[in-house]
């Protein structure tokens, strides 16, 4: 009996352990001995040193990729932090039909990224789109929102923020709900505005709340993919080529597993390191 | 201090309806052209003068996603229920009891959790290939079967429960497995259902994964069948057709999240909660 409880507790987490070496240790390993092979899954792999990490730091669309994922998460990071604070900041006031509101907002985020897409392929439209024929209905140009090369990249940014505003609505409000109506009180006793009192209780209150959003929607935006694969499969003219689309078509296009790999490796280190930077910023400012 | 109706307030009304439309009028717009002939798509009419559902018929016609929603049901419940499973298990042990490795074990998980996905794509891939997962379920069920984030919330459940609960029952002669599933589980409804509801979204909505290990048009699932349908030329640029396929993938969640919004969103703003 005394013998059974000792490995009752390994018994209990050896579904854990046994996916960790199969979905997580294994592959980090094999992925990191990968990246020195040449392999195509059909013929056998042959061993050619750090050939591909030369490949990778020469090769231009690669580099590409990371722009255009970082352009993405330039505007993609403000633009989701400034309206999903405002649209919760104006939900935490006492108005009616809150939930409906926050359901509203809401809607996008359970939906397949799928469904968002097609949806936004027919409103981005360049003829038949609705926001254009909004724009040429009150006197403005057509923009070419998906077609110039220029703006694609921008406008999947718009999308996937609006996608997630509402998942990031409802980490503000409950954040908004952590601060202590009395310092409110005592602001307004001594004269201070509406945007004194945002500025100085409630962003340094909510700090937590906001870096953890930057976190989740630099990681979330790290990892686009099905945003570009279905609107404009990276393009026009490779614009909105993502580094995850761009690792998918080495794979499963052009099955250079072993290039594919080392990009992977390379770019899982990146994203790791931007993320652990945000931290030790976030632990400073705190 | 009343002050009904300032114009801040009315402000404040028209931004949110603004924001409310912009959220909500695409859904609708979407309804509505997934049952409009070809003719009047495109138009800024919310719903068609001569509403027909040609849109979804031609669609049956070209793809099984009946078949698929089908597909998708399995497999999003069968990981939802390992998921449960193990959490439990992994989750209890981790609170509950105490052993050599535990804390080391804990570590484990939350590196896990911070790990990209990119770095083990490909060696998935190729693990999938070698078990002879490629073109099954197995292939879309194993790999999310266990889940660190719901590991984790579990553990959390438990450790608040008093050990007087666990130690009764032992008493009364209940073995480990008996205490976590017919004890504890009561008691932790609410953290139950929070994962159900995000694993199963997570399995359902997952479309890169099943892209790259199912092959054969009879087992993939929804959102895939669509992705392939809209990139793939068999859509005929027929704008409707690919509406439709889009509204029946949405329109499950939609529905589900109607009846279960409060669960919904309490599951999804507890992702940004970690410990």
């Amino acid at each position: 009996m005394a013998a059974s409880k000792k490995w009752l507790p390994y018994l209990l987490v050896s579904p854990y352990l046994l996916f960790v070496v199969v979905f997580v240790l294994f592959p980090v390993l094999f992925c990191f001995f990968l990246t020195f092979n040449k392999w195509n899954i059909i013929a056998p792999m042959h061993f050619i040193g750090i050939e591909n990490y030369r490949h990778l730091f020469n090769d231009k669309l690669f580099w590409l990729a990371i722009y255009n994922t970082l352009k993405f998460l330039l505007l993609h990071i403000p633009l989701q932090l400034i309206v999903s604070l405002l649209l919760a900041e104006l939900l935490n006031k006492h108005i009616k039909a809150k939930s409906f509101f926050r359901a509203s907002f809401f809607m996008p985020v359970i939906v397949s990224g799928v469904v968002v897409t097609i949806l936004w392929q027919q409103l981005l439209g360049v003829d038949s789109g609705i926001i254009n024929r909004l724009l040429t209905s009150i006197g403005l140009a057509k923009v070419g929102w998906l077609v110039n090369p220029d703006i694609a990249i921008y406008s999947i940014a718009i999308m996937a923020t609006w996608k997630n505003i509402g998942l990031y609505v409802i980490l503000f409000l409950v954040g908004l709900q952590t601060v202590p109506p009395q310092y409110y009180e005592a602001a307004k006793l001594e004269g201070a505005t509406r945007w004194q009192q945002f500025y100085h209780i409630t962003l340094p209150m909510i700090n937590p709340t906001i870096f953890m959003v930057v976190i989740l929607s630099t990681i979330g935006g790290f990892s686009l993919f099905i945003e570009p694969y279905i609107l404009t499969g990276g393009g026009p003219m490779n614009q909105t080529l993502s580094a995850v689309l761009y690792i998918y078509k080495q794979a499963f296009q052009y099955y250079n597993m072993g290039y594919s790999a080392t990009l992977g490796f390379f770019y899982a280190l990146i994203i790791m390191t931007v993320v652990i930077l945000q931290k030790k910023f976030i632990e400073k400012e705190e | 201090m009343k002050k009904r109706f300032s114009v801040g307030r009315i402000l404040m009304y028209a931004v949110l309806l603004i924001a409310a439309i912009s959220f909500i009028y695409p859904f609708i717009w979407m309804i509505g052209a997934s049952l409009a002939p070809m003719n009047e798509i495109g138009t800024m009419n919310l719903f068609p003068s001569h509403p027909t559902f040609s849109n979804f018929k031609t669609m049956l016609a070209k793809i099984p996603i009946t078949r698929s929603l089908f597909n998708s049901l399995f497999v999003a419940l069968s990981t939802t229920f390992l998921v449960l499973i193990t959490a439990s298990t992994v989750g209890y042990a981790l609170a509950k009891m105490k052993f050599r490795g535990r804390q080391f074990i804990f570590y484990v998980i939350v590196f896990t959790m911070s790990l990209p996905f990119q770095i083990t794509l490909i060696p998935n891939y190729i693990t999938m290939i070698n078990l002879h997962f490629v073109d099954t379920f197995l292939a879309l069920i194993i790999p999310f079967s266990v889940s660190a984030f719901a590991i984790l919330m579990f553990r959390q459940a438990f450790q608040g429960l008093p050990q007087a609960l666990i130690d009764a029952a032992r008493l009364d002669g209940c073995n480990e497995l008996g205490i976590i599933f017919r004890i504890l589980w009561p008691n932790i409804k609410p953290t139950i259902i929070t994962v159900a509801i995000l694993v199963f979204i997570g399995s359902w909505n997952e479309v890169l994964w099943p892209l790259i290990v199912i092959r054969n048009e009879n087992l993939m699932t929804m959102p895939q069948l669509v992705t392939l349908f809209a990139v793939g030329g068999r859509a005929d640029a027929q704008l409707g057709v690919k509406i439709a396929a889009a509204v029946l993938l949405a329109l499950p969640v939609m529905i589900a999240f109607l009846f279960f919004q409060k669960y919904f969103i309490q599951s999804m703003a507890s992702t940004g909660l970690k410990d």
